[in-house]
């Protein structure tokens, strides 16, 4: 029965972020925060793994109760939740990760294959190198059977049918399924599970942000009313 | 030194002309791992290749650059920002105890240290970041850099012995994505179709219109993922491909941030949208009103003729 770990971030929802028209600076000031979603994309390949071999779900949280209790609703086991009010970067978050889950019993640990954020990609493969465990990154497809797993990876120009054997961390697409909506019952039920709040160690940083600034787009912004006109335009900028 | 690799040529090659330039202004070396003709990488600004078999899993790259730097020390590491760089970099970086950062579109060194740039929150903004200490990881964006070439440049290669790693991967089967699938990035013309298409059929409205204009066919993620009525290789966007074609025209396409910052390099970008306050006509060159099954078809006609 495999003992399975979800990593999750919990991300402001960025279509809610304005800009500081002064300073060019996001404002981030009571925008709404959600899961980011591949990763529920990893939280419900776990649970749809649950469902077909039985074993054990735990989430493992950077953000709030707020983010357990969608990752418990959903149908993980356990959440254990950690913040960091200090700088910190992937080699931090893989090595808080990496501490705590030396800590559980595991056959496999998923991710999305980046947060929607930052879009780095740097986690999931972090935090297979400080485990010392195989990592399979970009999956559409995971098959567990007989303590190995084999997953279709999506590269650019072509499929990659893997396998490897567990402990192993995969790291998941958006196409490999459709996260579920929790109901009501489940969202009320989740108040009965656990929630272990982790107090992370000071990290190490490997990088410094100087400035995250809102990207200028000019457009010209013309509307042509005639479709010669617009023929005319495509002329004469192809 | 500074050391370059990428799994893809073409973006290896891109690579070597930000490299040189940083090489120059450091007064360093640029070293390269072989990645196919050797003539080409000196040509393309590499002093030294180290030249070894290099396999295409990642487990074994992984070893090979480590390996490299405890040997070299390189100042800096820019790995090419294909899937597999992406895997391997932090990875890399993670074995050395450092930062790295992905998916840059411009490097550059100032007092000594490295910055970069890249694009975060939905692509809307832009982050300045510092790497604190070497190796200087980073992955460069494919497609966004020039390779600059110069026929009379040589230099040293350096044969690494070769010390397979037993990789923990077992590959048992590759498609190849098919042929006609042909990569969009490279694309100068792209017709994008969005949701505004009423069924799959419709596609060939698109396709006569890219073909009138010897363009490639895009579309947004929802025609891709969703629906399914194009491969995932012509789904534009923050999560889909990033283009850089000289003129884009976003079709029944509504222009949320996701898709936008997917085309952010376009050098004109044309809407036809039904829905004046689509937020498309925001962030376009040209916008024209009205419904595509009117107005396509007879744009491809008048192209037709004046092509
Ligand atoms: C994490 C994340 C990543 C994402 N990544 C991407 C990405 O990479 N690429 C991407 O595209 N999206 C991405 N999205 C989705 C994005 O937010 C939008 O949902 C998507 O781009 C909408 O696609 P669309 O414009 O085709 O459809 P819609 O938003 O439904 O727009 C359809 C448009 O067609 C117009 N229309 C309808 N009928 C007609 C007609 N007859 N003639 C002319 N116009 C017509 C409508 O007015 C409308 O503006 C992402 C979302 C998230 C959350």
């Amino acid at each position: 029965m495999p003992e399975i770990i979800v990593c999750l971030k919990q991300i402001f929802d960025l279509g809610q972020i304005r800009v500081d028209t002064s300073t060019k600076c996001p404002l981030t000031e009571g925008v709404a925060r959600k899961l980011s979603d591949f990763d529920k994309n990893a939280l419900e390949e776990a649970l749809r793994i649950k469902e077909k071999h039985s074993g054990k779900v735990i989430a493992i949280i950077y953000g709030t109760k707020d983010a357990a209790k969608e990752a418990l609703a959903m149908g993980a086991d356990e959440a254990f939740i950690y913040q960091y009010t200090e700088e910190i970067d992937h080699l931090g978050i893989a090595a808080i990760l990496a501490g705590s889950i030396q800590q559980l019993k595991y056959d496999l640990i998923l991710c999305g294959e980046a947060s929607i954020d930052e879009y780095s990609f740097q986690t999931g493969p972090r935090l297979a190198q400080v485990l010392g465990i195989p990592v399979l990154t970009y999956a559409r497809k995971i098959e567990l059977n007989d303590g190995e797993i084999i997953v279709e990876r999506e590269l650019e120009n072509r499929y990659e049918v893997s396998k490897t054997k567990l402990p192993a961390l995969v790291t998941v697409t958006k196409e490999i399924n459709q996260p579920r909506i929790p109901t009501l019952l489940q969202i009320l039920g989740a108040s009965k599970k656990s929630i272990t709040e982790m107090s992370p160690m000071k990290q190490e940083v490997g990088v410094k942000i100087l400035s995250i600034l809102a990207v200028e787009m000019k457009r010209k912004e013309v509307i042509v009313k005639e479709i010669d006109e617009l023929a005319k335009v495509i002329l004469s900028e192809k | 030194m500074i050391l370059i690799f990428s799994d893809d040529n073409e973006t290896a090659l891109e690579i070597l002309g930000k490299g040189r330039e940083i090489a120059d202004s450091m007064k360093i070396e640029l070293g390269a791992i072989s990645f196919g003709n050797e003539e080409t990488i000196f040509a393309s600004g590499a002093d030294k290749i180290y030249s070894i078999n290099i396999a295409s899993s990642s487990d074994h790259i992984v070893e090979v650059i480590s390996n490299l730097n405890d040997q070299y020390k390189p100042e800096i590491i820019l790995i090419g920002g294909t899937k597999l760089g992406k895997e391997v970099a932090p990875r890399i970086a993670q074995r050395s105890g450092v930062g790295c950062a992905t998916d840059c579109i411009d490097c550059s060194i100032e007092k000594g240290h490295l910055i970069v740039k890249r694009f975060v929150l939905g692509g809307r903004f832009l982050e300045t970041l510092r790497l604190l200490r070497k190796p200087l990881i980073a992955t460069l964006l494919p497609g966004k850099f020039i390779k600059k070439v110069d026929k009379t440049r040589n230099g040293e290669i350096i044969k690494i012995p070769y010390n397979p790693v037993e990789s923990k991967v077992h590959i048992l089967e590759v498609k190849k994505k098919a042929p006609q699938e042909l990569k969009i990035e490279e694309a100068d013309i792209i017709i994008s179709v969005g949701r505004g298409l009423k069924k799959k059929e419709d596609i060939k409205l698109i396709e006569s219109l890219a073909q009138a204009l010897g363009g490639a066919v895009g579309c947004s993620r929802s025609i891709a993922a969703d629906l399914k009525w194009l491969p995932e290789e012509r789904w534009v966007g923050l999560s889909g491909h990033k283009v850089k074609p000289k003129l884009y025209i976003a079709i029944g396409i509504s222009g949320q941030v996701q898709h936008i910052a997917g085309i952010r390099d376009a050098k004109t970008i044309i809407a036809i949208n039904n829905d004046p306050n689509a937020p498309i006509f925001k962030a376009c060159d040209y916008g024209i009103v009205g419904d595509l099954y009117e107005i396509v078809p007879k744009l491809t006609e008048k192209l037709k003729k004046q092509v």
